[in-house]
């Protein structure tokens, strides 16, 4: 075939971003065997992480999850409703991904991402089966009243690993939840304002103790591609295009395997790959579990 | 460990499996495929000329639609649809048709648990039908865990709501062949204990003992 003798004889003349461009397979090869990124990462690290609590003032809870330069803003608004009649105390949490046109320019207005849906299942799957949310806790009065959670997470830039930006994004801004006080108004749940605690004494809130969720095993994903014999953690969104294995691995602070997704791909995994990708999870889900505490408690000294 | 499933079956027993092919007399490839009582019915039209916009025109492409047995068509279709195509392109030989497009349509006729792994096993019975070329056949299997740790496969629907937690998982078919270097052992292993697909719900623990038992089941 011509073409490896093509690319061969012109790699010595080409400029580097024409043969990134027009050779990406060939071009990411040459840096996995030295055992590297184009990024200079090495192949088990991950890209810079960092949380910023509180960043939408309006929402009850909210967080700004960066890894690289994927960013995902969470927000939570909470509304009271009437529970349903099979689980009359136990609240409910609505969970929706939106990809707008700023995140990729194969975004296009109007027309859905492809891979929104998929990453708004996928959360919602891994929260709820995570157990990270007591849906009885989100219970008001047994019955009749209720918390109803939204959690709208934004991709504002897709720069590959959007479910583990995602799930960060959301599980921060669970921590930063701060569930609005309510009272009991002639038998009507009625939001009251900050201000507006000490004075009425009819007013009394119903849930004036208990403003935080109790979060139970917070779950931390990270998404590896497997190419050939490599495995590379955390990629990038030229990385995922040109090597389509993806595979996903989210375990709890308890280290327990809460979710193993591998959609398809060229690369077959077998029992190692699987191992070692939950080891590297292992270790991105300490560092991840760290940066977290932090943004928590930068935020309480405020 | 004693388990007492609903229908009298052992943790390892599958239920049982019906296919015909060849049911739908104008699409070009078709199957009908049932576990017990899960049925999905797949059709295949194709190869047809021309790439989606933003498909790789050097390569064959895939497209699934997956239509629920009853009301819309909402995010739990489009996720489907996304898995069965990327599992459906890894066992395609993409490179001997390029820039053609092959649909195949996924009708789900009843749901009793193990969905997904019937229409995986559904869509590759039509693309078989259809003559397709593909590298081998995928085999799709639903194991379920539950906090005592006991493993049972292929579980009803009523199971899988009441386990702790359930994957999908989609392995390649054991290659026989009459030649003696056939079937190639990759990293110490079989190649049909690699994993294609696998798509998890629910805490699992100890969980590569349970992928391991699946395996040795399939």
């Amino acid at each position: 075939m011509g073409l490896p003798n093509a690319s061969e004889d012109l790699s010595s003349e080409m400029e580097v971003d024409a043969f990134r461009r027009l050779f990406p397979l060939r071009y990411f090869e040459r840096h996995l065997a030295e055992s590297i990124r184009p990024d200079a990462r090495s192949l088990s690290r991950a890209r810079n992480t960092t949380i910023s609590m509180g960043a939408v003032a309006s929402a009850d809870g909210s967080a700004l999850a960066k890894i690289g330069s994927t960013t995902m803003l969470a927000a939570i608004k909470m509304e009271v409703m009437t529970p349903s009649l099979e689980s009359p105390d136990e609240g409910c949490v609505s969970i929706d991904f939106h990809m707008p046109p700023i995140c990729s320019p194969l975004v296009r207005p109007g027309r859905p991402a492809e891979a929104a849906p998929v990453v708004a299942k996928q959360l919602s799957d891994t929260i709820s089966s995570s157990g990270m949310i007591n849906l009885k806790e989100l219970s008001l009065v047994g019955g009749k009243a209720a918390w109803m959670v939204y959690l709208d997470i934004y991709c504002l830039d897709a720069d590959g690993a959007l479910f583990d930006a995602a799930l960060l994004s959301a599980v921060a801004a669970f921590s930063n939840l701060q569930i609005p006080t309510v009272s009991l108004d002639d038998g009507k749940i009625v939001m009251l304002p900050e201000e507006q605690k000490e004075e009425n004494s009819e007013k009394e809130p119903v849930n004036k103790e208990k403003r935080k969720l109790t979060l139970g095993g917070i779950p931390f994903s990270l998404t590896c591609i497997l190419h050939k014999n490599y495995i590379l953690a955390d990629p990038t969104s030229e990385e995922e295009s040109i090597m389509e294995t993806l595979v996903t691995v989210v375990l709890d602070s308890s280290n327990q395997l809460v979710s193993l997704y591998k959609p398809g791909g060229a690369v077959l995994a077998y029992t190692s790959a699987v191992q070692d990708c939950i080891a590297l999870t292992r270790q991105r889900v300490k560092e991840l579990h760290q940066i977290l505490e932090e943004a928590i408690s930068g935020m309480e000294i405020d | 460990m004693e388990v007492d499933r609903a229908d009298g079956r052992n943790p390892n027993q599958l239920r049982p499996l019906a296919c015909s092919c060849s049911i739908l007399h104008r699409a070009h490839g078709s199957a009908s495929w049932s576990q017990g009582d899960t049925k999905v019915l797949a059709a295949v039209y194709g190869p047809k000329a021309g790439t989606k916009k933003n498909e790789n025109p050097e390569k064959a492409s895939i497209e699934v639609i997956w239509k629920p047995r009853t009301g819309q068509i909402g995010k739990p279709e489009k996720e489907y649809e996304i898995i069965l195509k990327r599992t459906l392109q890894s066992i395609c030989i993409l490179t001997i048709n390029p820039n053609t497009t092959t649909s195949v349509i996924i009708q789900v006729v009843h749901d009793d648990g193990a969905l997904l792994p019937c229409a995986i096993n559904a869509a590759c019975a039509a693309l078989v039908d259809a003559g397709i070329p593909m590298k081998h056949l995928a085999v799709a299997i639903c194991c379920c865990s539950a906090e005592s740790g006991y493993c049972i496969l292929d579980p009803t629907k009523l199971e899988e709501q009441k386990m702790k937690g359930f994957a999908y998982l989609v392995f390649p078919n054991s290659i026989l062949s009459v030649l003696p270097e056939g079937s190639s052992l990759v990293q110490g292993e079989p190649m049909e204990h690699g994993i294609i697909t696998s798509v998890t719900h629910g805490a699992m623990s100890g969980n590569l003992s349970t992928l391991r038992v699946s395996v040795s089941h399939l």
